[in-house]
């Protein structure tokens, strides 16, 4: 698969319909504004990264996608028709999963219970109907199986707590929980922060796997070489807003430096 | 936002992240650890077993201390008597404080359901089970209360309990007239209500059917905490509650929930409290407030919220229990009992606090 697939409507002239299409996304903290007329597209299985500065404002505008927040203005479409997550479950509903920096994750409670935290199994039958009860066994079968197949096994046992994990430990047990769930778009917000050099190849080749299924996955990043070793089109956040999105392909990687600092102006390198 | 680059903004983030992998490589280096730390894992990963030995010491302490008066079968079922009331308190207490709350306004809740329950059966006339169920609606409704203040408009859950408390407590008093209801009319008028005093003989043992009760009531919440959804969204809301509500939990809904379910079970300790005093008095029950947070609290639960579990709340029950009938059967003034449940308090909380410090 050619990443030329992927482009913009723009380069083959056939009108693809953005999955997710938000247009002049405004949030403001007080006095500080984290998103200032933010724009934002993502094509139906394409890996597009987010890339900016501290404080750009990435995290709040994947937060407003997801649900986690509601901005103060501006639009989201989904598939073409308007939406308002009003909470992360109404962007679950849609398909939607999402690995926050901080992780989402309850420290006390036990790994397996955490990647199905919020939509526990039960037991099939009466037990479940009437008596509500949740079938921890496969949980926990679901749950080893899904970190083995993330090469994150290093845990003693699935229901030890998330909190005697390590920090990398648990941004793997955060990805293998949106990887595992979501069915349109996987959004991940900075997933290899904390994680090893095996571990971050085993996310990257995670991602890849994702777009295979058809799934459509935005990556925020600070590391440039995942970046453009996986992204299909770049979308570079400067200021609270998008400043432009280009292709890996159309640009190197101190080009996108200098672009997301503001050592250069966007006209000369749009893609 | 946590965020770990503060100190490295100056440099480009690009070089940030470059120079952070480097060092990422030893990730799970194993450290030796000193009996003492030890000790603290295994407190944090078995938090129901510093209240078991405490129980398993206590008897076996006034056992050596007073002899066969106080390991009689007789005594014994005297405590869990005793215990009943703390311990069901204890369970609704449980509930508030594993979504990091606190309650004050169990004890009111609890008499006030009582007298509800008594007066609308004996004085008023209705048919004991609507009475009862009034006495039921009360509670769940004293609960919403507790739970649209602290949900809707946020307010913490001391302040607002605190409140109601008061609140509760005076409709108690102007409901009832200040009049207690006497037992001998209680068991003309509305036997039900004092069914759960009813004695069963045991070997040799004298319990009522309120313990049974009362166990039945732990091993529910017990099931519910532990084996349905509800209950660990109940854990990962006083956990985190941010990180609840990203993973797509209502934390309202659960929140809101538990203050309901509180108010219910308050209103079956109302129940069990006048199967086991008989009478209902708009003064009975004083003590219930604090002497479930000590239940709770002993038992192990954390007052920050997403630890503790329904059986050390029963266990904390039953050390109250034992350390007042011991230091009674030891000849011990009672200003004395007051004392040393004040300090198995203290010492509850500063162990909390030095087992959540574990290390990961
Ligand atoms: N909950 C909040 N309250 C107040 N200000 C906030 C909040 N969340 C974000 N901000 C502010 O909004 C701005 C954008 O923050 P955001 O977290 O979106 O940046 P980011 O691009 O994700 O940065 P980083 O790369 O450091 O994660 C920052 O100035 C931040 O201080
Ligand atoms: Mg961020």
């Amino acid at each position: 698969m050619s990443t030329a697939a992927f482009s913009t409507t723009a380069d083959n002239g056939a009108v693809r319909q953005p999955l997710i299409e938000a247009r002049g996304l405004v949030k403001r903290y007080g006095r500080v504004t984290a998103l200032d007329q933010a724009d934002f597209d993502l094509y139906p299985g394409e890996i597009l990264a987010v890339i900016g500065d501290n404080g750009a404002g990435k995290s709040s505008l994947i937060r407003a996608l997801s649900g986690a927040l509601v901005p103060d203005e501006g639009e989201i479409r989904f598939d073409g028709q308007k939406v308002h997550f009003r909470s992360p479950l109404d962007a679950q509903a849609a398909g939607i999963e999402t690995v926050y920096q901080s992780l989402a994750l309850a420290p006390g409670l036990s790994i397996a219970d955490n990647l199905f935290l919020g939509r526990e199994l039960r037991k099939p039958g009466m037990l479940g109907s009437v008596f509500r009860m949740l079938d921890r066994k496969k949980m926990q079968r679901m749950a080893r199986e899904k970190l083995t197949e993330l090469g994150l096994m290093t845990v003693q046992s699935i229901n030890q707590p998330v909190e005697t994990l390590s920090g990398g430990q648990r941004q793997g047990i955060a990805v293998a929980r949106a990887t595992a769930f979501g069915s349109r778009v996987v959004i991940l917000d900075e997933p290899t922060a904390a994680l090893g050099v095996k571990e971050s190849r085993r996310v990257l080749e995670l991602i890849l796997d994702v777009r295979r299924r058809g799934i459509a996955v935005v990556l925020i990043s600070h590391n440039m070489p995942h970046v453009f070793e996986i992204a299909d089109r770049i979308h570079i956040h400067r200021l609270g807003r998008r400043l432009t999105v280009v292709k890996p392909s159309a640009c190197t990687m101190s080009d996108a430096v200098a672009l997301m600092t503001g050592a250069r102006a966007p006209q000369e390198l749009a893609a | 936002m946590t965020d770990t680059s503060g100190e490295k903004r100056g440099m480009q983030a690009f070089e940030t992240v470059l120079s952070q992998q480097d060092t990422r490589v030893a990730e799970f280096e194993v450290h030796a650890r000193s009996p003492l730390q030890m000790l603290q894992h295994f407190l944090h990963g078995n938090p129901t077993a510093v209240p078991a030995i405490v129980l398993a010491l206590g008897v076996i302490v006034f056992s050596a201390i007073v002899g066969p008066r106080f390991y009689s079968a007789f005594n014994l079922s005297l405590i869990l008597q005793q215990v009943t009331i703390i311990c069901i308190i204890g369970v609704a207490q449980t509930l508030i404080v594993l979504t990091a709350g606190i309650d004050l306004s169990v004890g009111a809740v609890m008499v006030l359901c009582s007298v509800i329950m008594g007066k609308l059966a004996i004085a008023v006339g209705l048919p004991v089970p609507v009475a009862f169920a009034a006495g039921l609606a009360t509670g769940a409704a004293c609960g919403a209360f507790n739970g649209l203040l602290v949900v809707r408009l946020k307010l913490p859950p001391f302040i607002v309990t605190l409140g109601t408390w008061s609140i509760f407590f005076s409709l108690n008093l102007w409901y009832s007239g200040a009049q207690t209801i006497r037992a001998q009319d209680v068991a003309k008028g509305a036997p039900f209500l004092q069914w759960l005093g009813t004695p069963v003989d045991l070997l040799g043992a004298r319990l009522t059917y309120g313990t049974f009760f009362m166990l039945g009531l732990v091993a529910i919440v017990w099931y519910v905490l532990n084996r349905t959804a509800l209950g660990r969204h109940i854990y990962a809301v006083g956990d985190d509650p941010d990180a609840a509500r990203l993973a797509g939990i209502r934390t309202d809904k659960v929140l809101f929930a538990v203050y309901v379910a509180a108010g219910v079970i308050c209103a079956l300790g109302a129940w069990a409290l006048i199967g086991r005093i008989g009478s209902i008095s708009p003064q009975a029950g004083q003590t219930a407030n604090l002497d479930s947070i000590t239940a709770v609290v002993i038992g192990g639960a954390s007052l920050f919220g997403g630890r503790g579990s329904i059986v050390g709340t029963l266990i904390g029950a039953l050390i109250v229990g034992v350390s007042r009938s011991g230091l009674a059967l030891s000849g011990v003034d009672v200003l004395w009992q007051e004392f040393a449940v004040g300090s198995l308090i203290i010492v509850a909380v500063t162990l909390d606090q030095w087992i959540r410090k574990v290390s990961a």
